[in-house]
């Protein structure tokens, strides 16, 4: 049986790790809230982003573009996006999965893979590998476009170099506040949009006016592309991170709040077993001096 | 009444605006073009600069910086990295870009820094564009 000391000190432990993460559980809800927020404000820009690029390269050909080129895939880069910070349950670990296990895959099939890593952790698990090739880390927290651009441009100019060949991409997208799923995304060469579903795309692409020519609104548009992408990409995981951190934080202070009640049921056995001692030695005391 | 277009300007943090207005005037890749009401349908690429609409004899500013924009039926949609209108304009806070651009190009000849002088000119240019945006647009 432990000592009351004991038991005491660990049940007032407990009770503040309780209150770290109850308060990093609210912290959480206040950033996601932000998160969402500048995911929400972002959906519009994106929609309509997509629109447009679909009604222009209704009728343009892939291979024109540096970024749209398709050869015969030899390096394959896997952009990997996690958050900087842990304490948000498996989220990270599971978007390290799967990025760890296209990774295998592709290199089963012969293939050279070149990582770049977007976030601490996906760099701090990879870097051993030796084979990330640009890290992005401390962005997570506070990131505007222009970082998203920076990231973007690095890897477009990559894939324009011929420093690989594809570019796929690993998130952890957010579904719900109760729902992360890591997500793999194809990235570059960027498929004409029109191949996918000619039906809608071609509508009337070839009534517009152009200014400049198409050709040169492509040059523009597709590195745009490519940091919308990012963009994006980031956004989700910045908000799915606060969103896993919330529901880990609460499980952990629900957690901690069983362990008290366990370790004060002890506490109280432990007392009333010393009562119990104190008195028997007492009425056995009394005993002996009425002998 | 005049027949209306609508307008839409849509930024990566959000929509900045979006009414039916008269005329359009923005700054394209040609130099600055005006859209009325029911426009054939149009693409173009968009330069730092201001964008004019106008509604109920009104004129509105905004200072818009690189992106694109849609014209089709009826409907003028400008996607851009940043919208401001023209009275939330910081003019002290732009004054003080452009000084340190001014410096930064006047200063990068010596050592020609070519990244530096890129981002230089283009922080200018956002900088003439929102001093001129900010004068221009009635309190």
């Amino acid at each position: 049986m432990p000592s009351l000391k004991d038991v005491k000190t660990k049940i007032s432990g407990v009770k503040k790790t309780a209150q770290i993460t109850k308060a990093m559980n609210m912290v959480s809800s206040a950033r996601l809230r932000g998160a969402q927020m500048k995911m929400e404000a972002f959906r519009p820009y994106a929609g309509k982003f997509n629109e447009a690029l679909r009604t222009i390269s209704g009728n343009m050909k892939s291979g024109a573009f540096a970024l749209m080129q398709e050869r015969e895939v030899k390096t394959v880069e896997i952009l990997v996006v996690t958050s900087d910070r842990g304490l948000c349950g498996s989220f990270n670990s599971n978007i390290i999965k799967m990025a760890e296990k296209l990774m295998n895959k592709l290199e089963a099939a012969g293939k050279k893979v070149t990582l770049v890593c977007v976030g601490k952790k996906a760099n701090r698990y990879f870097r051993k590998t030796g084979k990330v090739r640009e890290k992005h880390v401390d962005i997570m927290g506070n990131f505007q476009m222009f970082n998203a651009r920076a990231i973007a441009q690095d890897i477009a100019a990559n894939f324009i170099a011929g420093g690989c060949d594809e570019v796929q991409m690993v998130y952890g997208s957010f579904v719900s506040v109760a729902r992360q799923i890591p997500k793999t995304m194809h990235f570059l060469p960027v498929k004409s949009v029109a191949a996918e579903d000619a039906a809608t795309a071609t509508g009337q692409a070839g009534d517009y006016i152009y200014e400049p020519s198409t050709e040169e609104i492509m040059e523009i548009l597709l590195p745009l592309y490519t940091n919308v992408m990012v963009y994006n990409a980031m956004l989700e995981v910045g908000a799915s991170e606060h969103a896993a951190r919330m529901t880990a934080m609460d499980n952990a202070t629900k957690a901690c709040k069983d362990i008290i009640s366990n370790l004060t049921m002890v506490y109280n056995k432990a007392r009333q077993s010393a009562i119990t001692g104190e008195l028997m030695d007492i009425v056995g005391g009394a005993e002996a001096l009425k002998g | 009444m005049a027949e209306l277009i609508h307008l839409e300007v849509v930024t990566p943090s959000g929509p900045v605006v979006s009414d039916d207005v008269d005329i359009v005037s923005a700054p394209g890749y040609g130099g600055d073009f005006g859209v009325l009401a029911n426009h054939a349908p149009f693409l173009s690429t968009i330069k730092i600069g201001g964008l004019i609409y106008k509604k109920d004899g009104k004129e509105n500013y905004l200072m818009v910086s690189g992106g694109f924009c849609e014209v089709s039926n009826n409907k003028i949609t400008f996607l851009v990295e940043s919208a401001e209108p023209g009275h939330q304009i910081d003019v002290a806070r732009a004054l003080r870009a452009k000084e340190r651009a001014e410096k930064r190009i006047a200063e990068a000849k010596t050592q020609t820094e070519k990244i530096n002088m890129t981002r230089a000119h283009a922080a200018l240019q956002r900088a003439l564009a929102r001093l001129k945006v900010a004068e221009r647009q009635p309190k």
